[in-house]
């Protein structure tokens, strides 16, 4: 076979792969079964073929080039590639020695009775108090600029004079970002000719004007189950009553029977094995839930769908274009034997933050739903907040972004800040790293995630991060210190995330 | 197309620039890279591949044996082919890329050598070259296909022809017989590889520490 045919089978194997089970499948079968009974098809010839015509027709373009191997789809850059290897070595070095330390295995098989007293209290696991003082997180925030500040591209000129070619923020890898221009261009539905929910439907505008025909075609969009169609819509925000629907939509999620019970099976695992990691989840959503206003009332919610998150093999296949690789252990006593490898936690990741969950909380209700649309998002957009990739979503994008932003169009302010020691990225990287969960009121963060739903993009973070120091300029520019001026940024819950957006992009005079 | 890889030897790169190399304090922009193919006949290319470091723009130029008794002459057959669209930051700065015949100014028919001359005019790296470069030819043709009718041109269902006495319908006979066909070849072929979501092995999850490797 030559080369390109095998690219070709490999592909197609690879897509019959993902589609079996699948209620595409099915309907898709039927219709092969149907055509199947025409005379004139030879069933010799069929696969030889369809492989032609696929060839000649140019409907399969490759997605990337036969001779790359599987790391390079990962991340293409080298030394980006290295950096998250030694990144990945400090958090199992980090999990290793709590569980030395603590003397608590990685995993071990729950005793019968503790099962049950598990299943008894899934839905209430918030009242537990276990005692987490010993357990620190994987890694904080803080470490993981910290490895982002200092990565460094070996064959880039990093001389220590100043020059053109210096990057005066805290990113010092050469990636390629947009401009305002160019950001322009991509946003083009939030410019200031188009209605936009959040600007467009506050109270002083009379619905007639935008809303009320907005709601009307977002009506139309789920009653023709139309996923493009949403993807673009929501481009303008969605209404409140619609929003759950849309982004299941957009995201492909319809709560088939096999998906509550692949979620009630994954309920099983957590009850059979107690993993070193659920310590850590327990503590994180303490922290997230716990003392927050708007996202207390999850807890439960949120115990649920990350232990179950965290069992789920299926998450491993997201690793393909990841940057990061899941780690592997051995069962005891059988270290180095291939056939005993596993991945711990089963889902490979170590580290997943709470926040990104709870404001799906506020559109879904049932768990095995809220579960499905959270791994889509992850799988989707917030892995790329967690490890190292020259991916334009990627998080060193992000910053590098909101670096550039500002250096750009707010010179007087970024060199004031950093003359005083407040490098501006220290004080937007915690808002960019967990997409403003947390941050930001509810409804207007949800008016912000329908975007990167609608962008396919999470460079909507940086734009806004930029934005926001744009709308408090005026203050920061007098404080003198980096405490002052994280106070300034503290308080983010007043904010109209759409104003700021379009003022930033659109009304700006540069 | 299936397509044959040539053996190729890649002489080490030359930096072309102005002035003394040792005085001069600019990094070389242009570099060449000469490809010859001491142990084949002039061949005709197919394709080039080649992982790029860092190379903004690549030209090739290429000399090839002509029958009468010319010395042969090099011709560009690729002018300024973009590698990287900014060649201050990183897109494309280490793509695995591929150039086929079609893309080249001139017939690649009897290949002699190749020249490759690259271009990074952005102070910023500290090098550039291209690696694992590979030269195809044309391999064997593999017979030309038609691709049947009823791919491109659906047939409208033509009108049933009218039923011979007693003998059941044609048409619906090569159906079934199809379908049964199809259904044992399925059953042959078919292992079932889908995922049942198993973390554990046999059921046990009990694990050392976590491995660096």
């Amino acid at each position: 076979m030559s080369q390109e045919e095998s690219d070709i089978s490999l592909i197609i194997a690879q897509i019959v792969q993902k589609l079996k089970g699948s209620n595409l499948y099915a309907q898709l079968e039927r219709q092969a079964w149907a055509s199947l009974q025409r005379p004139e098809i030879k069933l010799e010839s069929l696969k030889e073929d369809i492989k032609e015509f696929f060839k000649i027709s140019g409907l399969f373009p490759l997605p990337s080039h036969p001779a790359a191997p599987p790391e390079h789809l990962k991340e293409p850059l080298v030394y980006m590639r290295k950096a998250q290897g030694s990144w990945e070595k400090r958090i199992l070095k980090s999990l290793n020695s709590m569980c030395t330390e603590l003397s608590i295995p990685l995993a071990r098989k729950r005793p019968v009775g503790e099962q049950k007293e598990l299943l008894n209290k899934w839905n209430e696991m918030g009242t537990d108090e276990p005692d987490l003082s010993l357990f620190r997180p994987v890694y904080a925030p803080k470490d993981f600029l910290e490895v982002l500040i200092n990565l460094r591209n070996p064959n880039y000129e990093n001389g220590d004079s100043l020059s053109f070619r210096t990057h005066l923020g805290l990113i010092q890898v050469p990636l390629k970002v947009k401009d305002i221009p160019e950001l322009k261009e991509c946003f083009i539905e939030l410019g200031l000719n188009t209605g936009q929910l959040g600007i467009d439907d506050s109270t002083q505008v009379p619905p007639e004007l935008f809303e009320n025909e907005h709601v009307r075609i977002g009506q139309k969009v789920l009653a023709e189950q139309d996923s493009a169609a949403a993807q673009q819509y929501v481009r303008q925000g969605s209404p409140t009553a619609l929003r759950a629907e849309l982004w299941a939509l957009i995201l492909n999620i319809s709560s088939q029977p096999e998906d509550i019970l692949y979620y009630e099976q994954l309920k099983t695992n957590v009850i059979q094995h107690d993993l070193l990691v659920d310590s850590l989840i327990y503590k994180d959503v303490k922290l997230t839930a716990s003392n927050d206003d708007y996202y207390f009332v999850f807890e439960d919610y949120l115990y649920q769908v990350l232990l179950c998150f965290s069992r789920d093999t299926s998450v491993l296949s997201h690793f393909a274009y990841n940057s990061a690789s899941p780690p592997k252990s051995y069962i005891r006593g059988k270290l180095g034997l291939e056939e005993y490898a596993v991945f711990y936690p089963p889902n490979g990741k170590s580290n997943v933050i709470a926040s990104s969950i709870a404001p799906l909380c506020f559109l879904y209700h049932e768990p095995s739903k809220l579960y499905q649309i959270f791994r889509e998002m992850y799988v989707r957009f917030f892995f790329r907040l967690h490890s190292i990739s020259s991916h334009p979503s990627g998080i060193v994008s992000l910053c590098l972004l909101f670096e550039t932003l500002l250096q750009t169009y707010l010179p007087q302010l970024f060199y004031h800040l950093r003359e005083i020691g407040a490098q501006p990225l220290r004080i937007s990287f915690k808002w960019m790293v967990r997409a403003f969960s947390g941050y930001l009121a509810t409804d207007q963060l949800l008016l912000l995630w329908d975007r990167i739903l609608g962008y396919n993009s999470l460079e909507i973070l940086a734009v806004l991060a930029a934005a926001v120091f744009a709308f408090r300029a005026v203050n920061l520019m007098e404080v003198t210190s980096l405490a002052a001026a994280e106070a300034v940024l503290a308080d983010l819950s007043t904010l109209k995330v759409m104003p700021l957006l379009q003022i930033f992009l659109f009304a700006t005079v540069t | 197309m299936s397509r044959v890889s040539v053996p190729c030897h890649v002489k080490g790169t030359v930096a072309l620039q102005v002035g003394d190399v040792r005085t001069s304090h600019g990094r070389p922009g242009v570099l060449v890279i000469d490809v010859t193919f001491p142990s084949v006949a002039p061949f005709e290319l197919q394709e080039i591949t080649f992982k790029n470091y860092y190379t903004a723009f690549l030209s090739i130029r290429v000399r090839q044996h002509t029958s009468m008794h010319t010395p042969a002459k090099w011709v560009t057959c690729l002018r300024d082919h973009c590698l990287m669209p900014n060649p201050h930051s990183e897109e494309g700065a280490q793509d695995y890329v591929s150039l086929f015949k079609h893309q080249m100014l001139c017939d690649m028919a009897r290949v002699l050598e190749l020249r490759l001359i690259l271009r990074q005019p952005s102070p910023l790296w500290l090098s550039f070259t291209v690696e694992e470069l590979q030269i195809y030819q044309q391999g064997p043709k593999s017979p030309s296909m038609t691709f049947p009718k009823w791919l491109s041109h659906p047939v409208p269902c033509e009108q049933p022809v009218p039923l011979l006495e007693g003998l059941p319908d044609p048409s619906r006979v090569s159906s079934e017989v199809q379908q049964m066909w199809a259904l044992t070849e399925m059953i042959r072929a078919s292992h079932t590889s889908a995922r049942i979501g198993r973390f554990d092995v046999d059921g046990c999850y009990d694990l050392n520490l976590l491995s660096y490797t």
